[in-house]
């Protein structure tokens, strides 16, 4: 990490080498900041795997990973679009309900009309995410209104939408028999005994952590979150790039609805409720600041997989499953007391550098 | 183009403004502001603060639009909408506070929306790296580009938003008084690079309130006073003295009527108060009639050192102690109880319910002692009013109205009536006159000095050195989080607190 600071020219006098050698430091803290806070999580399912292991050495059997792999996907897809909204100090609560309203109306789509091949199906239940995304990013961003107001008030609306819907149609619950095998196919289906909804959810993250992170329109979303004035006199077009954050992440809601209905292939109105809160959880798990400006699509995925872990995990321990939000709730806390020590931590030292420097 | 402007250097005129006015609810900011920037000139604009260089700087930058009037460029009309458009046209600003991105680094601060690209349009981090060290190489600055920008002193941070604009190669750079936090060799290594962009044909507009760099850099030198434009004319003609007269347009003796107390006991102790990373081992003693002003550039600490003394904030380490008892830390009601007030810095945000009644703004301090078995009734609310409005002589409509709707000086007159009518024995007051007109502000001054002559201790953070320097007994100096001078008025002067405050004195 320090390597790429390092090959400075060596030209400063030796008054200039103490200042710079102080400000190195910082950077090196900063780096190992963001290492720490995704190593932790990996540190944490590392841990929570062994134990299981011990309790149960068939934990990690080849049909155990690939349910867990599956049981993952959605959240992490899910996550790595929380990500981006988070990132630019906003959050989307209505994911729960999109992907419940994307998850039924690709059911509906396939039952319908059952030669429908499944990347239409994917792309459908993607639209389907990205309106719902452009109504919540479009009142955020155009009318100003808290994110989390918006969101709590489409998360209602969106599911009574889908209910709306589903009585009108009559058709209130969808069942594996209604759905063409093609796409019963597509939600069994695996690459190199890998299942293809996780690998899917795996490109999710890689596109959108490296988007994140190389691109300047990722950068952009960092800097609203970090500094929202900062960002306007920047020149950086705020309210679209809030916009786009919103769009692709109802976009990804809309396709974890596709993998929701791909791997449970029974429907009903409720798919997804509550999702919402476990997505949240699982990026400030992940080291996503919930003020914005911190974090990465692959740490909140690992908060994800952590999350899902978890939840498989605690039975095989012999552990009341009741205890998994305990667990969860005190692995929140636990990231945010991490964040917060770490945050001041690093702040203290760069700050008392500047006093002692001057 | 240059009728009514004296001629200066020949270049051709860039960028111009004609009767530009803007206002902010009842404030007129701007009334009728000219200004005219050649090509290969540095033009510096003066006028005390709230004479509306800010605002101008503003429009410039495309943040506020003007009401009225044209911004024009190269003489065609244009459009400065947003801070990206005045981007577009090549206008660059160096803003008074920094506002940087704490969370990223110090390369993204700078690049933010420009970083270089490699062919598949991803940001190319080494060339970011590399762009930004020679960025702070031209300014002989040593910073790691990798670094958050989090825990930068303000000086740092400064040098950071000036190699930002350097970094756009811009036909105009506004610095809107980017020397305040920056040390002598900052300063000219800024000026150096100033100059060379001039000599490239830029137009530099610097904004100051050091006369002796405003001299050494400028070609030219426009005067505002009260959102108006007073005059421009070539440096080599001003003096001084001249251009003080016109900022204030009287004389400043009037202006702080500060009357001569015989100062009593002591009534505020303050040993060695540090709060880690903010302020260090602060202590000063303040005594009855005595009016202390506490200096320093933006972000040394004076303010969080009154919050701390008032409990608003806690701290780390010493002791607060008032009347020979010691005061509570971290406890408001604990200080308003032993007689300790405190008019906050920001009176939209921590002094006043902008949506809430003239009354009961006035009253919310008191809102206990006034009520009988709990019910508040509203009668003794609006006399209680009347009679502090009637004092203060605020301007209010009627006093049921919302505060908003009142000025800024008639806003903070109800903040002052709000803490006076606690009966305090310490008032402290940060930034009294910040953003009010300066009828209103000569009263705040007289009322500030009949209080201390009335036996009340008084604590003043202010950023105007004219009204720390009429108003004060004595002056403590802040640099960097520490107490670093205590200046007795028949001492202090411009030189002697700015030197204290920019950590050269001693």
């Amino acid at each position: 990490m320090s390597a790429s600071t390092a090959h400075r020219p060596p030209t400063g006098a030796t008054e200039a080498d103490a200042p710079e050698a102080r400000s190195r430091r910082g950077a090196a803290l900063a780096q190992r900041l963001v290492v720490v806070r995704e190593l932790g999580i990996l540190a944490a399912l590392v841990l929570l795997i062994g134990i299981t292991l011990i309790a149960n050495p068939r934990f990690l059997s080849g049909q155990n990973v690939r349910d867990l792999m599956l049981s993952a996907a959605v959240l992490v897809v899910l996550a790595a679009g929380q990500t981006m909204v988070i990132i630019t100090r906003n959050v989307d609560l209505s994911v729960g309900s999109v992907l419940g309203l994307s998850a039924y109306a690709v059911g509906t789509l396939l039952v319908d009309h059952p030669g429908t091949p499944v990347v239409v199906a994917v792309l459908a239940g993607m639209v389907v995410g990205a309106v719902c995304g452009l109504v919540n990013g479009a009142i955020v961003a155009v009318a100003k209104v808290p994110s989390l107001v918006v969101t709590l008030g489409t998360l209602y609306a969106i599911r009574g939408l889908t209910s709306l819907w589903a009585s009108s149609s009559d058709r209130l619950q969808i069942n594996a028999s209604d759905l063409p095998s093609s796409f019963k196919s597509f939600g069994g289906a695996r690459v190199l005994g890998i299942p293809v909804l996780f690998l899917i959810a795996v490109a999710v993250v890689l596109v959108v952590g490296y988007h994140l992170r190389s691109y300047r329109s990722g950068r952009e979303l960092y800097g609203i979150g970090s500094a929202p004035e900062a960002a306007r006199l920047s020149g950086i077009p705020v309210g679209r790039r809030v916009l786009t954050a919103f769009v692709l992440n109802g976009a990804l809601a809309g396709l974890a609805g596709v993998l929701y209905a791909a791997r449970f292939q029974t429907l009903d109105t409720t798919a997804g409720t509550g999702l919402e809160l476990n997505v949240v959880a699982a990026a400030v798990v992940g080291g996503v600041a919930i003020a914005g400006g911190t974090g990465s699509a692959w740490g909140a995925a690992l908060g994800a997989l952590l999350l899902t872990t978890i939840g498989t995990a605690l039975p095989q321990l012999g552990i009341n499953p009741f205890w998994r939000d305990a667990a969860v709730g005190a692995l929140i806390l636990a990231a945010i007391a991490l964040d917060r020590t770490l945050t001041l931590r690093l702040a203290a030292r760069l700050r008392g550098r500047n006093l002692r420097g001057s | 183009m240059a009728d009514g402007m004296p001629d200066g250097d020949p270049g051709p005129v860039v960028l111009a403004l004609r009767d530009v006015s803007k206002s902010f609810g009842a404030i007129a900011a701007l009334r009728g502001a000219q200004l005219e920037l050649r090509g290969g000139e540095a033009h510096a604009l003066v006028g005390e603060n709230g004479a509306g260089k800010s605002t101008l700087v503003k429009i410039l930058a495309g943040v506020h639009g003007p009401d009225e009037g044209t911004v024009l460029l190269d003489g065609q009309p244009v459009t400065l909408d947003s801070p990206a458009a005045a981007r577009a046209q090549g206008i660059a600003v160096i803003y008074q506070e920094p506002t940087l991105f704490p969370d990223l680094s110090v390369a993204e601060n700078i690049f933010m929306g420009r970083q270089p690209l490699t062919s598949g349009r991803r940001i190319d981090r080494p060339e970011l790296a590399a762009r930004c060290t020679a960025l702070f190489e031209r300014l002989g600055v040593h910073m790691d580009p990798d670094r958050p920008a989090r825990g930068l002193s303000i000086a740092d941070q400064q040098m950071v938003e000036i190699a930002k604009a350097l970094s756009f190669d811009a036909r105009v750079l506004v610095m809107d008084e980017p020397t305040a936090a920056l040390s002598g060799v900052e300063v000219e290594r800024l000026f150096t690079v100033a100059r060379a962009l001039r000599s490239h044909g830029a137009a530099v507009l610097f904004i100051s309130h050091r006369f002796d760099e405003v001299f050494d850099l400028c070609d030219r030198i426009t005067v505002m006073r009260d959102g108006q434009w007073v005059s421009t004319d070539a440096t080599g003609d001003l003096t001084v003295e001249q251009v003080v007269r016109r900022m204030v347009g009287r004389d400043v003796a009037d202006l702080f009527p500060k009357q001569d107390v015989v100062a009593g006991d002591v009534v505020l102790e303050v040993r060695g108060l540090t709060r880690r990373g903010v302020f260090t081992d602060v202590s000063f003693d303040v005594r009855a009639g005595e009016i202390v002003a506490l200096a320093g550039l933006v972000g040394a600490g004076r303010s969080e050192v009154v919050r701390a003394v008032f409990g608003v904030d806690i701290y780390d380490a010493g002791s607060v102690t008032l009347h020979g008892r010691p005061l509570k830390p971290g406890n408001p009601a604990a200080a308003m109880a032993a007689g300790l007030a405190l008019v906050p810095e920001d009176r939209r945000q921590q002094g006043l319910v902008m949506e809430l009644s003239v009354e009961r703004n006035a009253t919310l301090t008191r809102r206990w002692k006034l009520a009988r078995m709990g019910w508040l009734s509203a009668r003794t609310e609006r006399a209680t009013a009347a009679e502090w409005s009637k004092k203060l002589q605020v301007k209010a409509g009627r006093l049921s109205d919302p505060v908003s709707t009142l000025s800024g000086g008639n806003q903070q007159k109800v903040v002052l009536a709000k803490w006076l009518s606690t009966d305090p024995t310490l008032l402290i007051v940060d930034e009294p006159t910040r953003g009010i007109d300066v009828g209103t502000k000569a009263e705040v001054h007289r009322l500030l000095s009949q209080l201390a002559a009335d036996g009340m201790a008084v604590v003043m953070v202010s950023s105007e050195l004219p009204e720390v320097l009429g108003m004060a007994d004595r002056v403590l100096v802040m640099h960097e989080g520490r107490l670093v001078d205590d200046i007795p008025r028949a001492r202090a002067d411009e030189d002697t607190v700015m030197l204290a405050a920019t950590g050269q004195a001693r």
